[in-house]
């Protein structure tokens, strides 16, 4: 990509990518740490919780995706600043219209029963697997006007409008490619096949013992020569997160993703020689953390009372204190990870005096309790760091007399009173896809709000965010959409929707030996084609 | 006892078993509807995405948009008919799912349902047999300790000492994957897995039998006909074994009637520390996600373990105690 842009994709007809780049890279990057890869040894490494099924596009969850991205390929990957890498497709070009995206695909790729992939198998893939199972693929996908198939590697989409960050929808997390002789014509969630899939990956799936492990084998078959180089992976389903830390301390497994190891347990890994602590490969995601603030409700609907509760709060101690670093002070709505972050954007700072300023200007008066308002906090209920952002969130909003009452309840009961929008206060966090228009958005614009979890649940709506919104969705300059998106940060921190807390970092955790474990935005859900142990 | 009166007992047993089961399966089916949330939400939580069509999709495929009532009616058919359903989340038949993990549970709660009943009888009966003198008291404690500590904080103090300090055991899961061994290598490379979760289980239990054991021999060893047995003669070891422990097992036996009663479910916090591919976990995880079909089935499991516990029990007092008569 040479746009002068960064984190923009190119313009005019740019022919990008060629299909040895990345091996070729990879070795590059190996011989620079004086290590060419070696053929053997299996990975042992943990998936928490338990999926409930293998296929990318039937389930999306976390542990889905991690596992499932060696079985299944994307057409594209992307690296940490989100540009586009070639996988299943090894070249791609855009219109000057900005609407036909024209795809080159590898040649000699099989699928793991042996039968050839072809351009039939990524149009039903998009068109009709993920546009039928996966909402936000549908909600892009409904874009497409027209596709072309160009003979067997070759296909183009027409959109009917500039779609900018349409190219970021091809990394598998977004749309696997999954086989269309398989699946066409068949009840796609209730395909026996989805028992034992079958993909493109360098991985193939063998064997699953529920509640023990999940297994993939080398697949001899696979596109890129050579490769890959682990003889095998293994998942083990470890539901504990002590336990999960002493199987890594003891080098039963290698590996840990996503919040696998708690937060408070990072720093011990980080002074282990034998043990890397990454915190890069979360781009894509760019999970950010904040406080959902019902604003159906009175007192809460006020911006002044909002912005008081964000003076109150310290994001730096929740980030240094609670996470040890595992995460970043928010500093916009947008993450710092994303496409069209504002590097200069600015959230309220700590300052209890001036919160209670504005509690005094709303006219909040203490009682002699010093209790200005009461609100409840629904506590997230995915594990202990987030009981204990309550409660530290408890205390701090106390100091300027908002007394917190905590709720909790389960991970199935949470998400029914987020989707009903039967709280007042609760703690969420959410992945921001790489792209304002496709995992910011949402949050934000009023024809979102919708009582379905992660929609704009909590009632904001502002005319004006609307529109820059919609109007940056369509905007096919990069320059434009930064201008716009800026905009957008500005009025939202006016108006503090939503109390941004933290940037999560999601740490890996690997032995040393292993190697290229961490080089793309999207991390462990790399298909791992170039990892190998270093001897 | 006759063997009719004895068959009579049986039947008569069996169907009120059967009756006490089948309430059990409805009131479970009413009782977890009352759990907020659906499988549905849960999977769009944990998906982070949702739309309406998405949800709707979800809760048509798990049959959730059938009236309440109807899906109960499809549920008890199917238990009728020992169809316990199909978990849509899982993409596997209910009966599938509890008959993989159950093998591993019994295993499990079985070695330290034997390891707990014959240690801490053991333990009970020397504490007994030196009343008062330090041995007592150091069982006692002892006993006491693993009593009031919590399993999984035992589980975690276990592995920390043979899996991370010594390096003797495996800290986790149920044999080496990816191994492929095979007869003797396999059975004992289970065993090895074995050890650390069965002891952390056995524990707690073992605290009670010890306690009942020592108590119920003190009481024993009082009465007159042991004191006969002194008069008469009869050697220490003799009198302890024929006279004293059998009267005083009666209470063991109705404890470990309960215990085995839970053995399918009762290793949750064992199975989850030390990764133990169990059904206890299956019912955990199925709870969170609200997977209804797994979760009444492992109720189902669980109530017929503990009604035909009950049953042999019944049975084993009569064996051991002849006063008691089957009736």
């Amino acid at each position: 990509m040479t746009d002068a842009h960064s984190g923009a994709f190119g313009r005019r007809s740019l022919l990008v990518g060629a299909a040895a780049a990345p091996v070729l890279m990879t070795l590059d990057q190996a011989r620079a740490q004086g290590v060419t890869p070696r053929r053997g040894g299996t990975l042992t490494t943990m998936l928490t919780p338990e999926p409930p099924v293998l296929v990318l596009g039937v389930n999306n969850q976390g542990p889905t995706l991690v596992s499932a991205s060696k079985i299944y390929q994307g057409l594209l990957r992307f690296s940490t600043k989100l540009e586009p890498l070639p996988e299943l497709a090894r070249s791609w070009a855009v219109s000057d219209d900005r609407r036909t995206y024209t795809l080159e695909l590898q040649p000699n790729v099989k699928w793991h029963d042996g039968r050839p992939f072809t351009a039939e198998d990524v149009r039903f893939s998009i068109m009709e697997f993920h546009m039928q199972l996966a909402p936000r693929a549908r909600g892009v996908f409904q874009r497409i006007a027209d596709v072309k198939i160009n003979g067997e590697h070759n296909i183009s989409f027409t959109l009917n409008a500039p779609f900018e960050p349409f190219l970021l929808m091809f990394d598998v997390t977004n749309c696997a490619i999954v086989p269309a002789h398989i699946y066409k014509g068949t009840d796609f969630r209730n395909n026996p096949a989805n028992a034992r899939p079958i993909g493109t990956g360098p991985f193939q799936f063998v064997e699953w013992q529920r509640g023990n492990f999940v297994r993939l084998r080398r697949f001899d078959g696979y596109w890129k020569p050579g490769q890959p180089y682990l003889d095998e992976i293994i998942y083990r389903i470890i539901p504990d997160s002590q336990s999960r830390r002493l199987a890594l301390q003891t080098g039963q497994v290698q590996l840990s993703q996503a919040n696998d190891i708690e937060p408070f347990d990072i720093p011990q890994f980080e002074t282990m020689p034998n043990f890397q602590v990454v915190k890069a490969g979360w781009e894509m995601f760019a999970p950010l953390s904040w406080i959902e603030v019902n604003q159906r409700l009175d007192v809460l609907k006020d911006a002044r009372f909002r912005r008081a509760m964000a003076h109150a709060i310290d994001r730096t101690f929740i980030a240094q204190r609670l996470w040890f670093n595992t995460a970043r002070p928010a500093t916009s709505p947008i993450a710092s990870g994303t496409r069209y972050h504002d590097p200069n954007a600015r959230l309220p700072e700590f300052n209890p005096r001036a919160a209670i300023e504005l509690l005094d200007a709303m006219g909040l008066r203490p009682n002699p309790q010093g209790i200005r308002h009461s609100v409840k906090l629904l506590s997230l209920p995915y594990g202990e760091v987030w009981m204990r952002l309550s409660e530290y969130l408890r205390q701090a909003l106390r100091q300027v007399g908002i007394e917190v009452t905590l709720e909790t309840t389960d991970a199935g009961g949470w998400v029914r009173r987020l989707a009903n929008w039967e709280y007042e206060l609760t703690v969420n966090f959410v992945y921001q896809y790489g792209d304002p228009s496709l995992g910011v958005a949402r949050t934000y614009i009023s024809s979102n709000i919708q009582k379905i979890p992660f929609t704009n649940t909590s009632g904001y709506s502002n005319p004006e965010v609307d529109r820059l919104f919609d109007a940056a969705q369509t905007e096919p300059e990069p320059a434009k959409r930064a201008e716009l998106f800026k905009q957008v940060q500005a009025k939202l921190i006016a108006d503090m929707p939503l109390i941004w807390l933290i940037e999560l970092l999601f740490p890996t955790v690997h032995d040393r030996r292993l190697r290229n474990v961490i080089q793309l935005g999207t991390g462990v859900h790399a298909c791992f084609d170039d990892v190998f142990f270093a001897a | 006892m006759g063997a009719g009166r004895l068959l009579r007992f049986l039947a008569r047993r069996l169907v009120k078993a059967a009756i006490v089961v089948l309430a059990i399966v409805v009131f479970q089916f009413v009782l977890i509807r009352l759990a907020p949330g659906d499988p549905a939400s849960v999977i769009a939580g944990q998906s982070g995405a949702a739309d309406a069509e998405f949800m709707a999709q979800l809760r048509a495929q798990f049959g959730l948009d059938r009236p309440l009532h109807e899906q109960l009616w499809i549920y008890v058919k199917g238990v009728l008919t020992l169809d316990l359903g199909f978990s849509h989340r899982q993409q596997a038949p209910v009966a599938a799912l509890i008959w993989e993990r159950l093998p591993a549970t019994l295993l499990l709660t079985g070695v330290a349902f034997l390891f707990a009943i014959s240690a801490g009888v053991a333990l009970g009966v020397a504490a007994a047999r030196r009343v008062g003198r330090p041995t007592d008291s150091l069982i006692t404690v002892v006993a006491l300790t693993f009593y009031a500590t919590p399993i999984f904080w035992v589980g975690l103090l276990l592995v920390l000492v043979f899996s991370v300090w010594l390096e003797w055991l495996p800290s986790f899961g149920m044999y080496s994957v990816g191994a492929d061994l095979t007869g003797f290598a396999h059975a004992f490379d289970v065993g090895r897995h074995l050890i650390l979760p069965s002891i952390t289980l056995g524990l707690f239990f073992l605290a009670i039998y010890a306690r009942l054991a020592r108590a119920s021999m003190l009481e024993v060893a009082d009465q007159d006909f042991v004191r006969t047995a002194h008069a008469k003669g009869v050697p220490e070891g003799r009198i302890i074994r024929a006279h004293v422990l059998r009267n005083a097992l009666l209470p063991v036996i109705t404890f470990a009637g309960i215990q085995a009663g839970q053995l399918v479910g009762g290793s949750i916090l064992v199975e989850t520390v030390f990764a133990w591919p169990g059904i206890g976990r299956l019912a955990f995880d199925a709870l969170l996600q609200r997977d209804y079909a797994v979760l009444l089935g492992v109720f189902f499991c669980t109530a017929v373990m503990v009604v035909l516990f009950n049953l042999i029990t019944d049975l084993l007092y009569a064996v051991i105690d002849p006063r008691v008569e089957v009736a």
